[in-house]
Formats: structure tokens, sequence, C-alpha cells
């Protein structure tokens, strides 16, 4: 062709992709799902902007939730934000601080008049992100819970019951010894300490973990997670660790490792994992519920959330926000939802969904694939299972790491850690109070 | 004469293959690591010995990273640390060697004022302005790019240091002969100038490439996109700590390709890389 | 030293410096300066809210433990990595030099770990101190140690000082090597002939001329542990556990980027540069040629 040709063709393909261009909105989502979870991601784009052709949504994977939260800040700062955002639990009182950067889901969905019923969705999930009148600030996405998982194969070895993974604490601490006198290198670990064995335990025995209902009162709020309950069970942890029933091997995902290569008989961490546990494990594993302690009234209550939610961040251009309901809706059908539910062990976060997954038998065909959704709903929630709602709280469970690091190694006794504990998180919480009054 | 004692000299061969075995050690392991497959890997203890997967964890690495994790193409990775180890060496360089002419061979009012700039630069590393600069970049719309890997990092105080004294140490007449055969500054600076540097830059050049390969904060800050992780960062991203456990022997694989270029960059220039080292600090 | 021979032109110099001032100006001044405002201010993670408090970040640093124990953690992994990378380094140094034979094959083989990257050095050196699958860690385990660094602080600050002393020993030898070969041969020869063993001849005479090199090294090691460690800490142990090795560069990025606290993260920016001044000062004043203009 000749150059004059090459030119004129590639003006036309320019203004024919200009033309096009300008009917579809783009939508950017930016978001923190690697690897298997991504490709589901994308799948879920592709199918929405298959099914109608004004918006279009853009799927970036934009590094681990605090890496895209930091992204997305500067993006905003800089005038040009994301229109939706994935935000891991712990951002959330700093997201909902946000005036003005963040556009609230029940007023988009409003707006916007797209069917929207908060009802439909698992009280466990909203209770957590709607404010005090009970409106949903962010849209429900990928949610799980903590479970307790159990190498079967390593029960039996110990003659315990392998299809009866422990239900209380108690029994968890006489399942560990017998494992440990079987020779298993590894009796009991844990995954996301801070998660699991204090701010969801909290939750699941009925306990507060922080003054004005675990800070959804106000900013005023103030920690008291080193209540009695509390303090009795990280003692009761510390005491496993030194008869080495207990093997604390990292504050995040870290144990999961240990207990896919065997080396550990039983972990609590999140139900997310299951899908991964489940092409790795070269043995059977079993998943129960939390344990609890029968001594303890009132518990078990109910379970709270971990995962991530999406937000919506205020927008130049209003068009964009029609196509994100629309796109909300979409995500909210219960096909799409069983789907994700299916592939990755995140809940199904509408009761429709939920009720499709048993229609189809999903639960008989998975043994304990519904383990975390039973939590999330034993027992309607109550002030101090609602979830929590705390600034600056990405800082707070580092301290609360450190601090249960330092029971861990011998340094420091369960009250004193949980006092300091909550002394260090109140001055964060102090300061939050003062740059968001 | 020293006398000799056998005795003694037996005893620093030990002490010296003892202490390079221990400095292999380390890269050893790796390389073993990365010829396993991950249940070998996982096995207590790991083998000593090389296994039969080199080529198959090295292709897929190349080809797919840790699929578990952020499955980002190493290959593509290490195009991102050469570009970046390439644009940081030979722009600091040309920037450097520019600023330095100009300082020394002209008078002109602010030269002191730009002199101690450039100085007090040298107090001023990137983790030390962590955030704003991270903030400046995002401003500029330079997040995800290669602009924002190496434009920010270019600015080298050290190198227009070293240019600067060697420039000092260039005899006069040379500069004169320039003058009187009517050549211009910029004629001087190509025709005697910068041939005569041509070792010191071969020395940066081999300091700074490594220097860009082996950036770690600023990349981790600027970049999210996958496709333009640098090696070293890829790395660490690949220990995600994710609902996985660690593919080691892809780790180390990818280990050991992130140290191969810069190793061959120092075997292969030994000489120049040494020079380099010691001039920069003078 | 002046140049006699100078050219003069009006607007040639200030394009040859305007790149690099340029870049300077942009990338290093300007967010100095806005570390600077930002540490005298409280805000929310969006900037929607402001509020000036003067020295109050400043103030609540100096009163946080955690802050205070960071520079303490600083201190002593400084010390740590400059004291056994010197020590380790001038012995291999001293050897390699007196050796007759195989000189440059030492030379080569302990020089290249330069090019390894710092974050890959603790990679490495935790792949081989994992407690569950890390070959040194096995060995230590079959003596009935206790390893595992996830638990024992001193561990977890172990593991990262193996990885900066392995980081820099090539760094450090090749100084001493130039050094030691640069001390004369007649100087430790009549020393010999005076009857001086090895050992005499070396803390007596090689040793003081070392002196230079060796205080030049310091300063250099300990302003590698204070910010290029950052990677070996991220890669490895993220500052846990409970803070043994949150280093104060480390403490900076977790309070900037992961915790949004622009106000604090960026009140110990500053100290931070303070503290790099009073280095490079040290530096130059003790060690360098005076810097003449």
């Amino acid at each position: 062709m000749s150059k004059k040709g090459m030119t004129i063709a590639l003006l036309a393909a320019g203004m024919l992709a200009a033309g096009s261009a300008q009917a579809v909105t783009e939508i950017q989502w930016w978001h923190s799902m690697g690897g298997a979870l991504g490709d589901k991601v994308n799948e879920i784009a592709q199918k929405f902007n298959a099914s109608q052709s004004e918006y279009k949504v853009v799927p970036v994977y934009k590094g681990q939730y605090d890496e895209s939260m930091t992204a997305a800040i500067a993006a905003y700062r800089a005038g040009n934000p994301p229109g939706i955002l994935q935000v891991f639990e712990v951002g959330t009182a700093t997201m909902m601080a946000a005036h003005g950067a963040i556009m609230p889901v029940y007023k988009l969905m409003a707006e916007q008049h797209e069917k929207f019923n908060p009802k439909d969705y698992l009280p466990a999930v909203t209770s957590y992100f709607s404010d005090t009148h009970g409106n949903l600030l962010s849209m429900p996405f990928n949610s799980s819970t903590q479970v307790l998982y159990i190498n079967k194969d390593a029960f039996e070895k110990a003659g315990l019951n392998p299809n009866q993974p422990p239900k209380t604490w108690p029994e968890l601490v006489k399942d560990a010894e017998k494992l440990k006198a079987a020779g298993v290198p590894c009796a009991f670990t844990t995954g996301w300490q801070s998660w699991v064995q204090l701010e969801s335990f909290s939750a699941w025995h009925n306990v507060p973990f922080a003054t004005l209902q675990n800070g959804f009162g106000g900013l005023g709020t103030r920690l008291e997670f080193n209540g009695p309950v509390q303090v009795m069970h990280i003692q009761n942890l510390a005491n496993m660790a030194k008869k080495g029933l207990f093997t604390y091997a990292g504050r995040k995902d870290e144990p999961t490792g240990k207990f896919q290569s065997g080396e550990c008989a039983m972990e609590t961490t999140s139900s997310g994992s299951y899908a991964n546990i489940k092409a790795t494990a070269k043995f059977a594993f079993a998943v129960g519920p939390l344990p609890y302690y029968p001594s303890v009234k009132g518990a078990p209550q109910n379970t709270i959330i971990g995962g991530a939610t999406l937000w919506v961040m205020t927008q130049k251009n209003p068009d964009v926000y029609k196509g994100i309901a629309k796109f909300f809706t979409f995500l909210s059908s219960p096909e799409i939802q069983l789907d994700w539910h299916k592939s990755t062990g995140y809940v199904p976060i509408t009761l429709a969904a939920y009720e499709l997954a048993k229609k189809e038998g999903l639960y008989q065909e998975r043994a304990g694939f519904d383990t975390a959704i039973k939590e999330l709903t034993n027992k309607p929630p109550t002030p101090n299972s609602r979830g929590l709602r705390l600034g600056n709280f990405v800082q707070i469970r580092n301290v609360i790491d450190e601090e249960l690091e330092s029971v861990w190694s011998g340094q420091k006794t369960a009250k004193q850690a949980l006092d300091e504990a909550v002394k260090r998180g109140n001055e964060l919480l102090v300061r939050f109070q003062k740059a968001n009054e | 004469m020293i006398e000799r004692r056998p005795v003694l000299d037996v005893l620093r061969h030990v002490v010296l293959i003892v202490g390079a075995a221990l400095v292999m050690l380390p890269v050893y392991v790796a390389f073993v690591a990365s010829t396993l497959s991950l249940d070998q890997v996982m096995s207590v203890p790991m083998q000593l010995w090389p296994g039969h997967h080199l080529l198959e964890n090295y292709a897929a690495v190349l080809a797919h990273g840790s699929a578990r994790f952020s499955g980002a193409p190493v290959g593509r990775m290490m195009l991102n640390s050469l570009v970046t180890a390439l644009a940081i060496a030979i722009g600091k360089i040309a920037i450097s060697i520019i600023s330095a002419f100009a300082i020394v061979y002209f008078r002109f009012p602010l030269r002191r004022t730009f002199f101690w700039m450039i100085f007090v630069s040298l107090m001023l590393p990137v983790e030390v302005r962590i955030i704003p600069t991270f903030k400046v970049v995002s401003d500029l719309g330079m997040l995800d790019s290669y602009a924002g890997l190496t434009i920010p990092l270019i600015a080298s105080a050290t190198a227009t240091f070293l240019f600067r004294q060697f420039f000092l140490t260039i005899p006069d007449e040379l500069a004169e002969a320039a003058r009187i055969d009517g050549a211009g500054p910029l004629r001087f600076f190509k025709d005697v100038v910068l041939p005569l540097s041509r070792t010191n830059i071969a020395a940066l050049f081999v300091i700074l490439f490594i220097y860009g390969w082996n950036q770690y904060l600023w990349p981790l800050l600027i970049t999210t996109q996958e496709s333009m992780y640098t090696t070293v960062i890829g790395i660490k991203r690949m220990m995600a700590g994710g609902d996985a456990a660690t593919e080691w022997n892809l780790v180390m694989a990818t280990a050991i390709l992130a140290m191969l270029p810069p190793a061959l960059v120092v075997v292969l220039m030994q000489k120049w890389f040494v020079k380099g080292l010691v001039e920069t600090e003078k | 030293m002046e140049k006699r021979v100078q050219f003069s032109s009006r607007w040639l110099p200030y394009v040859l410096v305007a790149p690099q001032i340029a870049v300077t100006l942009v990338f290093f001044f300007w967010p100095a300066l806005q570390a600077l405002y930002w540490s005298v201010l409280l805000q929310d993670a969006f900037a929607s809210k402001t509020h000036f408090v003067w020295f109050d970040n400043f103030k609540a640093l100096f009163q946080d433990s955690v802050y205070i124990s960071s520079f303490k953690v600083t201190a002593l992994f400084s010390a740590l990595v400059a004291l056994s990378g010197l020590a380790i380094s001038l012995l291999l140094a001293v050897f390699a030099d007196r050796v007759l034979r195989g000189a440059r094959a030492y030379k080569a083989l302990l020089v290249w770990p330069y090019a390894v990257a710092p974050a890959v050095a603790g990679v490495l050196w935790m792949f081989l101190l994992s407690p569950s699958i890390g070959v040194i860690a096995y060995a230590l385990r079959s003596h009935g140690v206790d390893w595992n660094y996830y638990v024992h602080s001193g561990q977890a600050l172990l593991l990262v000082v193996v990885a900066a002393v392995w980081n820099q020993i090539s760094y450090n030898f090749l100084f001493f090597l130039a050094g030691l070969q640069a001390i004369p041969a007649s100087l430790v020869e009549a020393a010999a002939i005076d009857g001086a063993g090895p050992f005499k001849r070396f803390w007596t005479i090689v040793f003081p001329l070392l002196s230079p090199t060796t205080f030049f090294l310091l300063v250099v090691n300990v302003v590698y542990a204070f910010f290029n460690t950052f990677a070996i800490i991220d890669s490895t142990t993220q500052g846990g556990p409970a803070q043994a090795t949150q280093i104060l560069v480390y403490k900076v990025y977790q309070d900037g980027v992961q915790a949004f606290d622009l106000g604090g993260s960026s009140a110990q920016s500053v100290i931070l540069i303070l503290i790099v001044i009073a280095l490079t000062v040290l530096q130059f004043r003790y060690v360098e040629r005076k810097v003449q203009y």
C-alpha cells in the first residue's frame, strides 16, 4: 500500500475508533484479586460488557489492598480516581470519613433508579458496611469469615475422629495434645491472628471489641478487647504455645502454607482459602466452625466478615454512575454470585444466591463449604457482632500483631500485651478522631 | 624480605576458601532449588545437588511467573529491569557529564548555587522523601511508566562530582589549544573531554547499571500493574503470602534470573567495576 | 582548584546544567519541601480535612515508645552490620593480600555479590533460614536450636543482619584490599627485619595505616544499614516480629504507604533528613578532601 494510502487508512481507522469510543462510557475498576481470582474478575467484567453496549467495565489489578488504596488516594488527589475501588474491610472507616471522595452505594442506587433492597443481602455483610441508619455505603463483593480446617489423615493417625473437628477450645486443646503425642510436628496454628483470635473471637462470644458499638456509634470509640474473655483466650493460646501445641507462623496467610504442606494439623483461617487448600493439599481435610468456649454465655453468636467491598469514588462525569449502578445490579444477580462463590470460596452475599446454591446441592457435594455462611447467619447480630468501624485500623492491627507476638515469644503475659495494645491503639484512634473532626 | 611461614599460608588459603564458599552458599542453594520440583523443595531437608527441572522451571517462570500469584511473566519483568537499568545508567551519565562540564569550564552567575543544589541532593536519598515524591510522580501522571521508573532517579550528585574531579585533572593546555583553534566549548567537549572520560564513563556505567537493575523501593511504590514490575520486586510479589503456599522453586529461579545480568556485568567488566567503586567514593 | 581556562557563553552553561537542576528541583527539593509542609499538618487520608498542628506530630513521635524503639533497632542493626561486616571483610582482605597464588581467583569470587540486589539477598537468606524448609534452619533444629524467627525477635534481627553483611562483603573487601595495597611494602618489611611477627606487624603498622579506609567504610556501612536495607527488611520480616526489625526507614514506609498517616510519616522523613545531613557532614569533613570551591 502506498504511503498516502496508508495514511488515509490510518486516519479512517482512527476516526472509526474515536467514533466508537465516544459511544461507550468506560468505568475503571481497581481491584486486588490476583491469580485465579483475577481471571474470574475479568470474566465477570467481560460478561457485563457483552450484555449491553453503553458501558465498559475495565478491571485493573492494582496490587494488594493497601497498595491499591494508596494508588486510588493519589489518583483522587490528582483529580482522576477510578470509578470502582475494592477496599478491604479494614479500610472502611477511612473510606467513610472521606466526605466528598466517595458516593455511598444506597445513594447511587436510589439516584440511578436501580432496584436495590439491602434486605436481599446477608445481614452479617450489610451490617458491617452500613451507617447507623442502616444505609449501605459500599457494595459487598468478596466476603469471607473464619473457619477451622483439620487434616483428616493426621486425625486418624492420632486416633481422633476425622469427621469431627473440635467444636470448643477445650476440645481443641485435647485434640492438639493427642496430635502431638502421635508425632505431628505442629498441632495447631492460626492465620490472620488479629482477625481470627481477637476481632471475630469477640463477636463470636458476644463481647465488645470497642466502645460505642465497636465504633459504629462515632469517632469517640475506644478499644475494649482487653476484657476477661479475651485475656483468658490469649493466655490459653500462650499456654498452648509453651507446651508446643500452638506454633505461630506469621501474621497473615503464611501459616496456611504449613497446613497445606501437612506440617500443621489444624488451622483457623479464612474460608476463602478453601479453594487453594483443596487444590494443593495431598490429604483429606475437613472444615468446621470457629471453636468457642462453652463457659461464656451467649457463645457462639456470629462471626464477622473479612474480605473487601466495592466503593464508588466521586466522578467528574455523572454518566459513569449509571453504568456503575447497572454493573452492581448485574454483580448481585444470583447466577453471577453463585458462580463467584463456587469458584472462590467467598460466601454468597445474597440470600437468593445462597438458596440457589442449596437447591443445586452444592453443599452436599462439597462437605463443609457452607460452614462460613452458617457462622455468619448463626444468630441475628448484636451491637458486639455487627462488625468493626475503627479508624487507622491498619496500624491498629499492626499494634495487635506486635503485642500478640510478644506473648507467643514469652516476653509478656496475655493481660500485659492486650492492655498495651489497647493503650497504643487508643492513641491511634484519638489521632484519627482529631484528623477527621 | 618478609618470611614465609607455610603454616600461615595454608591457614590463609583455608580461610579464603571457606570465605568464598560461604559467599557462594546462598546462591548455590538457590540454584539447586530452582532445578527442583515444588515437592522436592518442600521436603525437608532439601537435597543439595541439582535436580532435573531446570528447563521446566525457568521456562515456566519466564512465561507465566508464579501462576498462583501475580502471574506476571518474568520475561517481561526482565525487560522492564533492563530498560530501567539502561535508562538510569545512560541518563545519569549523560546529564551528569554535561553538568560537570558546565560547572568546571564556564564561569556564570549562579554557578555556585547550582553546585550546592546538586550537593544537597546527596542528602536526600529516595527513602527520606518517599511519599511526597510519589505524589509528585502521580500528579505528573507518571505512575506505572518507564518515565516514572527512571527519571526521578536520574539526578545524581556522585556522578557529577566524579566527572568534576576528573575534569579538574585535565591539563589546561588542552582547553587553551582548543580556544586558540577557534573551537567552541561543545567541540572541545566532543573532541577532547569525552574521549578522555571514557574509562570513567565505563566505570560509572557498571555501577549505575547495577544500581538501576537492583532498585527496589521506588519501583515497588510506583508500579501497580504487573506489566510494569521489575524482576527484583517481582520476587517479593511472588511471596505475597496470599492464599497459597509460595512456590519456592520458581521464586529461586526468578532470583537467579534477577542476579544474572548484574553479575555478568561485574564479572565481564571487573576492572572498570573496581575502578568505578573506588572513584565514586573519593 | 579553579580552572584558569574557561569558556564564556551566555546561555550554554545553563542549558547544560538544566536537565540535572530540573530533575533535582522537581523530584528532590519539591518533595522534600512537601514533606516539611505535611509534617506540621494532621490530615485524613484523602486530604479532605487538614488541620495545622505545629510540632504535634514531632512531639507525638518522640512520645511514642515504638518510634524510640525504632531508633534503637536502627542503631543496633547498623552497629552489627558495620562491625561484623568490616571485621569479616578485613580478615578476608588481609589474607587475600598476602596469598601468593590464586589472589585473582579469590578476588573474583568475593567481589561479585555486590551485584546482588539487597532484596534478593534477603530472599536468599530467608530461604536458607526458613523455619519449615530452610537448609540451615534444618541443621540448626537438628542440633536442638529452636529456630523460628516469626516468634523470636533476636533471630529475625540475625536474619537481616546476616543478609546485609553478606551483601556488603564485596564492597568492604575491595576497599580494604585497595587500602592494603597502598601501604608501602618497605614499611612492613622494615618491621619484619626488626623481628616483628605477622600479628604484631598487622596491629602496629597495617591497621593504623588503614584507619582512613576503615573510618570511611564505617560511615558508608552505617548509611547503607540506614537506607539501603529497606529492601532486605521488606522482602523478609517486614519489621517484625514485635518491631524487632523495624528500622526508621521502614517505619516511614509503613506509616505513610500502608497506614496513610501522612503527617506522622512526613515528620519521620524530616527527622531522617536531619540524620542524613549529619552523616554526610561527618563523611565529608573527616574523610574526604575538603570540598573546595
